[in-house]
This record gives structure tokens, C-alpha cells and sequence, in this order.
């Protein structure tokens, strides 16, 4: 699914990110341990990883929710860090929003789905009365496969799936250029994912978006994403074009996320071997040459110099072999 | 596996007390399980799954649950008619019980090794030491490190998966008969859901116990089941082995369900997905419940609820399209696909005559 990436200018740009919890005390938590990449214009990122990687993490420091420890992390060539100001603020976050991973949790279960949306409309003052505000509302609605007869009722009247549809129509109510979904299907049934991923990719293909693709299985990842990075214990351990990545996982990490997703198919299953990652296996002692290290391109993998050699032969093996998971 | 029945649902049907009516949330459903087998119950939620298996261990709530109708037979007893005093000796010790959320089923201000030992001192009552010792032996077999020390530490001392094993330390606890296991991966990561899976199948063959696991995840149902029972509306729409549904499904939303299952193939690049919600239980739709999503369905669909067909001895779906006289029709690609392995599989099956007793057929 390679959309084509006309021109190829970073949208996010980040640079060395660091952030420690407690810093400087008995209960330090290191939850991102210097990450960097870059999120091209118009394509949809996909970060994925096990809970405690610090995909989302990384995610909540992107879009300003608290400070980061450090490195440097800019949106449209400007650093985030120096954005102070409500007016400044407002307009970063109507050009960045995000998708919450529980859909009952992240609507006020106490106002009605009209004033959800538009409260967000209100709050960057986008549309002068009521009457202009509903009927973009309505708008939205519709945009995101929901009737507008909804708009009057409360998030505890709609179901999992139709929750996140509301979810995901705030987030395009103040019309962003990126959007965060941080696990935004997670917490759904496989068969609603599917009906909400194909709504992003649609919304994404209407609205001209950037999406930043949180998720902690590589199985819904593949049908949005154009890249995708592999996350543990806070750091990047592969990034790699999605074809690429599903095609070659080289990093050992990658695979037994891989070998973890179960299939439907029982033959399959009861043939299955799984491989189980130990995080020591990235966990260099001399750190001056490690790195994440271009093995092809636009496939980067965290490993010391030396073993650069290794993972290409590998890389040229799966690709010669065929498809491992398929 | 033998063949005898642990448990058998015969034609039950609950309803819940609400504000805008009675909602219909079981309507009449049945199934047996065997001694030694696992059975999965798939459906989306709201299907009616988890209430079902509740049920049987009575843990609906009195207040707004009605049972309308329906058997739930135990080693001969109803489960449904028996007193609560009898229940309390069946619940947790015959028929065990693991939740989807760890974090809130267990109790947050005691020790988790004393959570682990208390059914124990309840059922078989063992003394507090022997039932301490017993599970720090449990928690070693469910795979949690140390548990000397750890059998003292509270569950928000605990990981997500190490809660869920928690967990199924407290079920097996009594040697249950009866292990009715209510998504109990859903809230984990990918790698940790594998290994509780693993988990779940490796005692289950020490063991001996029937396990029935509820799950949305057709992934999960593939490594875990031997037979499939798939819930809509309230309804088992279809129910075989697991071969026969994966490869062999008869119902259109079985169909459907496989069909929006998300591969790692680079070449499939399209997620098809099943249109429109589940119907509202309060005022099922007439004919079949189904139908309204279902771009397969028949006129008939509409008007009259379809019958339970037979296919096999062991599989059963509930479709006009079995109906001697229903249309041909191809289904999705992907079940097209299905089929086709299933006819390969069948094949090889026949002809090595390796696996003993495994009910394999085709019809259509």
C-alpha cells in the first residue's frame, strides 16, 4: 500500500529524543532512550511495540502533552519546545490532534456528541453562531459514516465502534494536517477495526493527512501504514518501508512480534513456532558505534557497525526465500 | 478427548430488565461440552457469548436478569433450579471462571498469593499453610518468577500478563472440570497474549479440563479451539469443528468475520469489513437477525428465522442458503480460498488416515 509520496518533505523531524520519569531520583523510569525519525508529508507512520516501549510516549511528547527530557522534536521545521502562548499553542494544536485509544474514556460521558465536536469549533472560534457550528457538526458526522441524528445523543448510547467514529470526527472538526491515533483500535472487536481503518484510510485520502500510527500488534499496522518503526524498551529498533518490513524483518525483535500474531487458520496455528525476544539481545556495552544502520534502503535496524554485514545477508535470504508469514 | 458431556445448554434464553424494555440478549441457545475439549465461543460483542457462560455460573445479576427458559445440566443437576448454597460448592471448585480485565477482578488490597490460596481454603479446606505452599506451587506453574516473594506482593505490583496469570492460578486452583475462560487476552499486548495462550493449552493437557473461551479474535479461536460455536444476536448462527469452520464455513457472517480478519500478506492490500451494527435486542428483527448486513441474504431472510441445517454430524449453521432449494452463491474470495484448502486438507486426511477420529466431511 505505497501511496505515492510526491514530494518527499518531513513533516515531523525528530532528532535524539529523550524522556526520563523521576529524573535524578532512586525511581528513574528511562521510557524513551534517544529516538529519531522523520514523518514525511502525507504518509501514515506506523509505531509499534509492546506496552512500556514508549510508542506512546513518544506520541503524547509530540503533540506537547508534557515536557520532554531531551533532544529535539519539530513540526514544520519549527521546534516544539519553543511554542508558548495560547494563540500559538491553539494554532499548533488545530494543525495536530489525536485519537485516543478508549473510546468510552476520552468522550465527556455528560454532553451530548453536538457539543463534544463542537466544542472544539468553538474553542478555536472557527464558525461565528450556533446554527454554522451544527451544521458542520452534521457534517462530520456523516464525513465519519454516522447519521446526524445522532448529534443530540451521549457517548453511553453508542457502542465501541461508533464511539471512535465520534472520536475521530473531533479530531477532524478544526481540519489538522496530522493526527495521532494511539491505539485507536485497540480496545475494538477485529471486526469493527477493520470498518475503522477503513475509515482512516479513506478520511486520509479525502482530507490530505498525516497520520502517526500508534498500535501494539503488526496486523491492522500493515493495511495503513507506508512505514513502519519497531519499538522497545524506548528505542527505534527498526524502521523500514511496510512492504519491506512484513517482506524482511530482520531485527529479532521484529519477528517474535510477528510470530506472536495469531492467524486464522488452524492448520497453520498448530504448526506454528513462536520465538520469544530478549531485550539483552539490544542492549550493547560499548555503545560508540551503535546505531540504527542503514541495511537497504529506507530500512534501518539498531545494531553495532559490525553486524551491518549480517543483517544484509539476511536481508537478500528472506527476500530470496519468499514471504516468511504470509 | 473422550465423548462424554461435561456440560449441556439446552434451548436457554435470558433477557435483561432495562428502562426502554426487556432486551433479548439470549435467545435460546445450545450446546454441549466435552470432557477434555475446547470449545470457543466467537462473536462480536453484544453478541450474547459472555452472558450465556455466565449463566452457568450464575453470576447475572438477579436484579434486572431473567432466565426466560433453558437447561443448564451439571453431572445431572440443573444449574439453573439448584440453591445457592449448592452453587457455592460448584463455583470456583467444578466450574472455574477467568475474566477479561486482570486489573479489576482481582482484589487490589490482598496479597495475591492468599487471593490464589483462598478458593482452597474454601473447597477443599486445606489448612492456611498447606493452602500457601499450594500456591506459591501454582504460581511457579503459571509461570511467575520468584514466587517465594512474590506470592506477598499486591496485584498493582504486577504487569498486565503476570495479573492474568494471577489469575488463572486462582481458576486452577481446585482442579476445576469446567475452566470457562471470558476474553482473557484481550487487554494484553500480542507477544504476552502468546505466551498466556501457550499457557492455557499446556494445562490444559496436564490437566484434563474442558475449558470454554469466549473471544472476539478468530486468530486466537485458531490456536486454541477444537470446536466453534459463533454467536450473532443473541444466537448460535453456526458450530463445528474448528477445520470445518475455518475452512468449511456455511454461514454468510462466519463468512464475513473470516473475510475482515487482517493477514500479513504484502499482496492482500484491501480490508473488507461486515457493513452496518448488530441489531438492538430489544426488538429483534424478524426472520433472520442477520440479514439486514448480510449481501448474501434472501428474500426469505426477512420473513422466517431459518432452521439449524445439518452439514456434518458435528457442524451445524443456521442459513436459508442451506435450504435444498436456497440459490447457489459464491462467497467472499477469501472463504473461496478456505474452501480450497479445506478440500486439500481433506484429501491428504483421507488418505494418510493419520488422525483418528476427527469427523471430516463436505457438503456443497
Amino acid at each position: 500500500m505505497v501511496a505515492e509520496v510526491k514530494e518527499k518533505k518531513p513533516i515531523v523531524e525528530i532528532f535524539g529524543y529523550k524522556q526520563y520519569f523521576n529524573e535524578g531520583k532512586r525511581n528513574e523510569v528511562r521510557a524513551v532512550n534517544d529516538v529519531s525519525f522523520n514523518i514525511y508529508k502525507g504518509e501514515t507512520f506506523g509505531l509499534v511495540g509492546e506496552s512500556g516501549s514508549g510508542k506512546s510516549t513518544t506520541g503524547r511528547a509530540l503533540i506537547k502533552l508534557g515536557d520532554i527530557t531531551g533532544g529535539q522534536i519539530l513540526y514544520k521545521g519549527q521546534d516544539i519546545t519553543k511554542i508558548k502562548g495560547r494563540g500559538n499553542l491553539l494554532d499548533f494544536r488545530k494543525s495536530m490532534q489525536m485519537i485516543f485509544q478508549d473510546p468510552y474514556a476520552s468522550l465527556n460521558p455528560r454532553i451530548t456528541v453536538k457539543d463534544i465536536i463542537g466544542g472544539a469549533l468553538k474553542v478555536h472560534g472557527l464558525y461565528k453562531n450556533s446554527s454554522e457550528r451544527n451544521e458542520r457538526v452534521y457534517e462530520l458526522l456523516e464525513q465519519v459514516g454516522l447519521s446526524k441524528e445522532f448529534a443530540n445523543r451521549y457517548p453511553k448510547e453508542f457502542s465501541g465502534g461508533q464511539c471512535q467514529r465520534v472520536g475521530i470526527a473531533r479530531a477532524l472538526a478544526v481540519e489538522p494536517d496530522f493526527i495521532i491515533a494511539d491505539e485507536a483500535i485497540s480496545a475494538l472487536d477485529v471486526s469493527i477495526q477493520a470498518q475503522v481503518v477503513n475509515l482512516l484510510k479513506e478520511l486520509k485520502k479525502e482530507n490530505n493527512l498525516t497520520y502517526l500510527f500508534i498500535a501494539h500488534d503488526l496486523s491492522m499496522v500493515k493495511y495503513i501504514s507506508d512505514r513502519i518503526g519497531v519499538m522497545n524498551s524506548g528505542r527505534i529498533l527498526e524502521i523500514a518501508e511496510a512492504d519491506e518490513l512484513y517482506q524482511a524483518p530482520l531485527h529479532p525483535y521484529t519477528e517474535s512480534l510477528l510470530s506472536a500474531i495469531p492467524t486464522p487458520d488452524p492448520e497453520l496455528e498448530r504448526n506454528r513456532i513462536r520465538t520469544e525476544y530478549d531485550p539483552k539481545y539490544h542492549q550493547y556495552e560499548d555503545l560508540s558505534k551503535v546505531g540504527l544502520h542503514e541495511i537497504a534502503p529506507e530500512h534501518y535496524i539498531y545494531c553495532h557497525q559490525d553486524e551491518v554485514e549480517l543483517y544484509r545477508k539476511k536481508r537478500d535470504k528472506l527476500l530470496r526465500e519468499g514471504q516468511k508469514y504470509a | 478427548m473422550d465423548n462424554t458431556n461435561v456440560l449441556e445448554i439446552k434451548d436457554l434464553a435470558i433477557s435483561f430488565k432495562t428502562f426502554e424494555g426487556k432486551v433479548q440478549a439470549v435467545r435460546g441457545v445450545n450446546f454441549e461440552l466435552k470432557k477434555g475439549e475446547t470449545l470457543a465461543i466467537v462473536g462480536e460483542s453484544g453478541s450474547g457469548k459472555s452472558v450465556s457462560t455466565k449463566a452457568v455460573n450464575r453470576l447475572l445479576p438477579k436484579k434486572n436478569s431473567i432466565i426466560e427458559s433453558g437447561q443448564i445440566l451439571f453431572e445431572g443437576k440443573d444449574l439453573l433450579t439448584i440453591s445457592d448454597k449448592e452453587m457455592q460448592e460448584i463455583r470456583g471448585n467444578d466450574i472455574a471462571m477467568i475474566f477479561q480485565d486482570p486489573m479489576t477482578s482481582l482484589n487490589p488490597t490482598m496479597q495475591v498469593g492468599r487471593q490464589i490460596a483462598e478458593p482452597m481454603i474454601k473447597h477443599q479446606h486445606l489448612s492456611n499453610e498447606q493452602a500457601r505452599e499450594k500456591a506459591i506451587e501454582l504460581m511457579r506453574l503459571v509461570g511467575i518468577r520468584n514466587p517465594e516473594q512474590t506470592h506477598k506482593h499486591y496485584p498493582h505490583q504486577f504487569s498486565g500478563g503476570m495479573r492474568q496469570r494471577v489469575m488463572i492460578a486462582i481458576s486452577l486452583a481446585c482442579e476445576p472440570k469446567i475452566l470457562i475462560a471470558d476474553e482473557p487476552t484481550t487487554a494484553l499486548d500480542v507477544t504476552i497474549q502468546a505466551q498466556i495462550l501457550n499457557l492455557m493449552n499446556n494445562l490444559k493437557q496436564e490437566l484434563d479440563t474442558s475449558i470454554i473461551f469466549i473471544t472476539h479474535d478468530l486468530g486466537v479461536v485458531a490456536q486454541m479451539a477444537d470446536r466453534v460455536a459463533v454467536m450473532y444476536a443473541g444466537q448460535i448462527v453456526e458450530i463445528g469443528t474448528a477445520d470445518e469452520i475455518f475452512y468449511n464455513p456455511m454461514h454468510p457472517y462466519t463468512w464475513g468475520l473470516l473475510a475482515s480478519m487482517p493477514t500479513l500478506d504484502v499482496n492482500q492490500t484491501d480490508l473488507y469489513n461486515i457493513p452496518g451494527s448488530p441489531p438492538n435486542l430489544l426488538h429483534p428483527p424478524v426472520g433472520d437477525a442477520f440479514a439486514p448486513r448480510n449481501e448474501f441474504a434472501l428474500e426469505i431472510d426477512f420473513e422466517q428465522e431459518p432452521e439449524l441445517f445439518k452439514v456434518t454430524d458435528t457442524h451445524y449453521a443456521k442459513t436459508w442458503l442451506l435450504h435444498p432449494e436456497a440459490p447457489d452463491v459464491t462467497p467472499p474470495a477469501e472463504v473461496v480460498r478456505r474452501k480450497a484448502k479445506y478440500e486439500s486438507l481433506y484429501a491428504e486426511k483421507k488418505t494418510s488416515n493419520q488422525v483418528g477420529g476427527e469427523v471430516v466431511g463436505s457438503r456443497g
